[in-house]
């Protein structure tokens, strides 16, 4: 079933590319993408979908299981769920958002089951709706995304953006990577839905995640928002990928001599078992879980289990070393400003969805897990789609664009120097993994990780133009680096604890900082402060 | 990471290649091979599309952990994955077994 006849048009190309027409343009195949581009095609627009690697198989979502925020429209479980997550968010969550989310997460999520989700039925024969098996939700949405008549280019990594004149965007070019050529989509709007950034620490299914939408957005002149909510990490096996925090509630973390380490705990004690990671290894046993629980949860997430069965491990009755994994802003909340209601961003002809926008205005200053965050790409994404497909009808015909590229580093010649791409990702993850740095921050920490990022910057904006064997990872490591940047910089505006944002120099919250951060800049780094909507509107009534 | 590709069940359909998202394989004139090993993040996914069960991940994300394909075949651990999920034609009743909703909020 095709929903509408309009296809983005191929066009005529030199040898060694493609090219596309389109109105929208759609940068990330995970859930936020998905839906933005079936939102944008429902609206009649043409829409191609450029993933990194494989739209159904890409990013956090599809080698996971995630809760999502769905709540029945009763008004006191809205409330209740709406209420429920404030305070650990540092009540910067804005109403108004919160209930629109929470409705178009419901709606999204009956018609996951419209098409044909499985979604389990409980013993009353009510079914559940709260939580989505990644593989299965997101094979699901690659075949609702080409039903819809979207045009798909897998492996297809987007690396910088297209202008116009007037500095509108008007469509991005990348590589294929299985290819080996170029692919350029001219499009009237551009929906970012790249995710968040992981920085490569091998955090289940992120590896694709490392800001490349946020580089591609900053280049055209983008802004930021809350982005010193980006260090949350999660628990894992030390030795493998799987993180499921939400298993580890059921855990007993011990030191390396069996002594049980005092306050650690998945939910609420997290940095407890962080610190106790500074002194050496920390072990953990799922000794908390009955028979009934241990049966639900290998139903539930059968790759959690995959760690422990391949190794021998009986993660009930063994004790096995785990870490924390950086997960940055795939579970922060910070990311690209949204400045409307359709996910606009400050720039013309751009929009954002998912982990790649702010989750501010939904998630404060903190996530604890997907739920959130999986409601907010459903939302995010059909809003995102939707006001693309607006944007670009109302462009009207644009072939005539007189377009330029608006990539920077690792796309020119200054120096002579190599772009060396594997050495400056190290350099950042240097910067960024560590606790002492990144968990648990302090304003004479972050200023000597600040100096040395901003000289990685200045080398790796002069050094060479990457080849094309390097051009991929060039600007990956470019993207890592940009946002640490963009993090540090943030979390040196924000002189108090709040959310996710721990400072050991101000470790309470100030209610005079109850603010939005907002940030952006290559070269230079900025940062300012935005009022709460609640002040706005306090400061309107006065 | 990726580790084994079993000769004698793959069928070289290349699925794989088409759905590791971190684009590890590549495809020969036979049977495809790990290119990049390196790049792989451990998700598993691979070797839940395979439908020979040819595929192994070796559940240690961070350095190679050589595996013996013939030992490997001794075990169930061939397609485990993909069983669990219900994405076999035995199993596929899991499709809709998720209990996620009893554990929230623990």
């Amino acid at each position: 079933m095709t929903t509408n006849g309009r296809r983005a048009e191929q066009r005529p190309a030199p040898g060694g590319s493609v090219e596309f027409d389109a109105d929208v343009l759609v940068i990330g195949g995970g859930p936020a993408g998905t839906w933005a581009a079936v939102s944008a095609a429902a609206r009649g627009a043409r829409v191609v979908l450029a993933d990194k690697g494989f739209c159904g198989t890409s990013g956090a979502t599809a080698a996971a299981g995630t809760g999502v925020w769905y709540v029945d429209p009763d008004p006191a479980l809205r409330e209740a769920a709406m209420a429920n997550r404030e305070k650990l968010g540092g009540h910067l969550q804005d109403r108004r958002w919160m209930a629109r989310v929470l409705d178009q997460t419901y709606q999204d999520g009956n018609r996951l089951a419209a098409w044909g989700y499985p979604y389990p039925v409980d013993d009353s024969g009510k079914s559940q709706r709260n939580s989505l098996q990644g593989p299965e939700y997101m094979r699901l949405m690659r075949k609702r995304t080409k039903q819809a008549g979207v045009t798909i280019l897998d492996h297809s990594p987007a690396l910088e953006l297209l202008v116009d004149d007037d500095g509108a965007v008007a469509g991005a070019t990348g590589v294929r990577r299985q290819k080996h050529d170029r692919w350029t989509v001219r499009a009237k709007a551009v929906v970012i839905a790249t995710g968040g950034c992981a920085f490569l620490s091998k955090t289940l299914g992120s590896n694709v995640l490392t800001g490349d939408g946020y580089l591609m957005a900053a280049e055209v002149g983008a802004e930021f928002s809350s982005m010193e909510f980006s260090n949350a990490y999660a628990i894992s096996p030390a030795f493998g990928s799987v993180t499921k925090t939400l298993f580890y509630g059921w855990a007993t973390f011990s030191y390396e001599d069996g002594s049980v380490v005092p306050g650690a705990a998945s939910k609420g004690g997290r940095s407890a078992i962080a610190r106790a990671l500074l002194q050496g290894p920390v072990y953990a046993r799922l000794d908390k879980a009955d028979d009934n629980v241990q049966r639900d949860m290998r139903a539930s997430q059968p790759n959690f289990f995959l760690p422990f069965d391949r190794t021998g491990i009986d993660p009930f009755s063994e004790r096995f070393p785990v870490t924390l994994r950086l997960e940055g802003t795939v579970r922060g909340t910070g990311g690209l400003r949204i400045v409307d209601d359709s996910c606009a961003t400050s720039v013309p002809g751009l929009y954002a969805a998912g982990d790649a926008a702010t989750r501010e205005l939904i998630c404060g200053g903190f996530t604890g897990g997907g739920s959130h965050n999986a409601a907010w790409a459903m939302s995010s994404g059909t809003w995102a789609g939707w006001g693309a497909a607006v944007y670009a009808g109302q462009l009207g015909p644009a072939r005539q664009r007189r377009l330029a590229s608006a990539g920077t580093v690792a796309f020119r010649n200054r120096s002579s120097r190599a772009f060396e791409p594997a050495a400056l990702a190290e350099a950042v993850q240097d910067e960024v993994y560590p606790y002492e740095l990144n968990y648990f921050r302090h304003a004479s920490r972050l200023d000597g990780a600040l100096a040395r990022l901003d000289a990685a910057w200045a080398d790796a904006s002069a050094a060479d133009a990457a080849d094309e064997d390097n051009l991929l990872r060039a600007r990956e490591s470019a993207a890592m680096l940009a946002t640490s940047r963009w993090m540090y910089r943030s979390a040196l505006a924000r002189n108090e604890s709040r959310g996710m944002h721990r400072r050991d120099d101000y470790p309470d919250q100030d209610d005079r900082q109850r603010h939005y951060v907002t940030s952006g800049g290559l070269d230079e780094v900025w940062t300012a402060v935005r009022p709460h909507a609640d002040a706005s509107y306090a400061e309107a009534a006065e | 990471m990726i580790e084994v590709i079993d000769a004698e069940r793959c069928t070289s359909c290349d699925i794989c290649v088409n759905v590791c998202p971190t684009n590890v394989f590549d495809k020969t004139d036979g049977i495809p091979v790990i290119a990049r090993q390196s790049d792989c993040q451990t998700c598993f996914l691979c070797e839940l599309y395979c439908p020979e069960d040819a595929l192994y991940v070796a559940p240690h994300a961070d350095a190679p952990c050589p595996t013996d394909v013939v030992a490997l075949r001794e075990t169930a651990a061939l397609g485990s994955y993909r069983r669990a999920v219900g994405w076999t034609d035995e199993t596929r009743d899991l499709r809709g077994i998720d209990r996620s909703y009893l554990l929230f909020g623990h």
